[in-house]
């Protein structure tokens, strides 16, 4: 699909640039006659808002970083007055910290997208492991993002976060205490730690955008996979990807930022615990201790481990899995829509998550409101799903289960059988 | 000729293995201070002992004070609390090391071991799971309980129960005068 370039500059300048920067050249072919399947659905539109959420992230964070101080006795107070003083300091931090969930949102439509219609398989092998990258990048930069306003939930999470690492002392003695206070600068949570994680915080959104430049590259060479899973075959199977998908994606990115507004200006405490209106202190443990909801599923499974090695081990695996799977999968078939037993799997895996995030966010001791069930033996048979579903399921099912036929070409299964035979000459 | 065809490409190859070799001792040199200077600093390091007389702690009471920036905490442990932790085997403990920064590191984890004068417990109030701070007599075995994760410490300060993988740390210290110590 990539290669061969359709741009013919129209002017004298975009001539003489095009033969000293072919800038226009690119926004061209992989913005405006770019190849796109023709059956792509609203599912396939969340790339596009990704891209807007980050720009949004970076934009509302660079003005935040104008205003905000990262110093621990300064930190909080710094909060309060972007929050009442700044002019739309409100709105800009609202925009910020809500933007960050429905970055998180967009993104775990996007990888369940990704995981029900195969598209990690050969050839988008490169693609896929390049999306692991981008959303473990957006897991450090929320944790150290949450930790800036150092309330007690901030001070808390990177107590408890970074403390993860003192596991190591399991393995190598003294290493994992070295590690931490390496982390740390100090032999605590303190001063030096918040200004690194501010440092790094605005960092890292920028390495985001550089692996998502490689992701979008490495999309554009194989091309969209698409609904059917099956490959393109030819020119009757594609539209251009402008207007036609520029203009779907505009239209359920605007659906999806409604959304996001309605959030912002009515609801923006509704995803936030009260504790971190609390400024941090380092000598009162909040009762409980919780992340952001986007990463309560792997809450769970640590606390479900009641070993403190293992807990890690099982809490960083779950996200090095997904980097297999597009060799852990061995079915041939791409799209779920063909694959009746990995299809109900899928779902499962999808409660199996939810089911995690819910358990997380309550004590290991809780027990199901109502009913006096514990939920300890749930946390840790969803874990189990959880990996199972990679590492055990996936490679047996595509020995084991019968795919139903898969239609010849996109263009038969959209608009008819009749259009195969009318573009057969021109292939 | 012949010796200078065959000293020509060793004389570059030389060049060109000692540039290298030089490159990439300079960068890892170079790295170090990088990687360095994330470690506590020379300000951090030297707030590193504090002074605390213990003559206003009542028994059965625990005080806590800051020393580099984490909890210690200074606990007067009753006949009662002192005797439980006596009699409970080393063998059956889940960390058997005494974590005593007043004695060697094979030290065992016999009360003994964990306090200097038996009367006073003084610990690093971090739970060894995950840094949370643990309350002060609650849980099962009449010592600490972490809020966070469940752990439970005996009245000794030695893990019980829970995900934490050993006892509360005992920071170096010593007795200035009958009343008065010196952590760090």
């Amino acid at each position: 699909m990539a290669g061969q370039s359709t741009y013919v500059p129209k002017t004298g300048f975009t001539r003489w640039l095009d033969e000293r920067l072919p800038i226009l050249r690119l926004a061209n072919d992989t913005m405006t006659t770019f190849p796109t399947p023709r059956n792509l659905n609203f599912w396939y539109s969340f790339g596009g808002i990704l891209t807007f959420m980050l720009a949004i992230q970076i934009v509302t964070g660079i003005v935040l970083a104008m205003h905000y101080v990262p110093n621990s006795t300064l930190a909080f107070d710094s909060v309060e007055n972007i929050m009442r003083d700044v002019n739309y300091g409100w709105l800009l931090r609202y925009m910020h910290s809500n933007g960050a969930s429905f970055f998180f949102l967009a993104v775990y439509i996007h990888i369940f997208r990704g995981l029900y219609y195969g598209s990690y398989k050969a050839p988008r092998e490169v693609l896929w492991i390049l999306g692991v990258i981008i959303y473990v990048l957006m897991i450090a930069t929320a944790f150290l993002g949450y930790v800036l306003p150092w309330g007690q939930m901030s001070f808390w999470a990177a107590t408890v976060i970074t403390n993860l690492f003192s596991s190591i002392d399991q393995l190598v003695p003294h290493a994992g205490t070295a590690i931490t206070q390496w982390l740390w600068g100090g032999f605590a949570v303190g001063d030096p730690t918040l200004n690194r994680f501010f440092s790094l915080h605005y960092l890292l959104p920028f390495i985001i955008a550089g692996v998502v430049v490689l992701h979008i590259w490495a999309l554009h060479v194989p091309g969209n996979n698409n609904p059917l899973g099956i490959d393109v075959k030819g020119p009757q199977d594609t539209v251009p990807f402008h207007p036609y998908y520029t203009v779907k994606d505009a239209f359920y990115l605007s659906l999806f930022v409604i959304l996001y507004a309605i959030v912002v200006f009515y609801l923006p405490n509704m995803l936030v615990e009260p504790d971190n209106y609390v400024p941090a202190n380092p000598l009162v443990t909040p009762p409980e201790i919780v992340p952001e909801w986007y990463l309560l599923p792997f809450y769970a499974m640590l606390r479900s481990i009641p070993q403190k090695l293992i807990g890690v081990i099982v809490l960083f695996g779950a996200l090095a899995v997904p980097l297999f799977v597009p060799w852990l999968d061995t079915s041939r078939v791409r799209s779920m829509r063909f694959r009746p037993l990995a299809k109900q799997f899928f779902w499962a895996l999808v409660i199996d998550c939810i089911l995690l995030g819910y358990l997380g966010a309550h004590r290991p001791d809780a027990v199901f409101p109502g009913t006096g069930i514990p939920m300890l033996p749930f946390a840790r048979l969803g874990t189990a799903y959880y990996y199972a579903y990679f590492l055990v399921i996936l490679p047996l099912l595509g020995l084991l289960e019968t795919p139903r036929p898969l239609p010849a070409t996109i263009a038969t299964s959209v608009i008819g059988s009749g259009v195969e035979q009318v573009n057969a000459p021109a292939e | 000729m012949a010796t200078t065809t065959a000293a020509e490409p060793t004389r570059r190859d030389f060049l060109y293995i000692a540039t290298g070799a030089a490159g990439a001792i300079g960068v890892a040199l170079t790295a170090w201070p990088f990687l360095d200077q994330m470690n506590p600093s020379a300000s951090v390091l030297a707030l590193s002992s504090v002074e605390f007389d213990l003559s206003p702690v009542q028994e059965g009471q625990q005080v806590t004070i800051m020393w580099r920036g984490k909890p210690v905490f200074v606990r007067r442990r009753t006949q009662k609390e002192i005797a439980e932790a006596r009699a409970v085997p080393v063998s059956s403990l889940p960390d058997q090391l005494a974590r005593n920064a007043n004695l060697p590191d094979t030290a065992q984890a016999t009360d003994q071991d964990r306090t200097i004068k038996p009367e006073w417990l003084i610990l690093i109030g971090i739970c060894t799971h995950l840094g949370c701070i643990p309350l002060d007599h609650q849980g099962d075995f009449g010592g600490y309980l972490c809020p966070c994760h469940g752990s439970q410490y005996d009245t000794a300060g030695r893990i019980r129960r829970g995900p934490a993988p050993e006892n509360l740390y005992v920071p170096p210290y010593s007795f200035l005068g009958p009343t008065k110590i010196k952590i760090g």
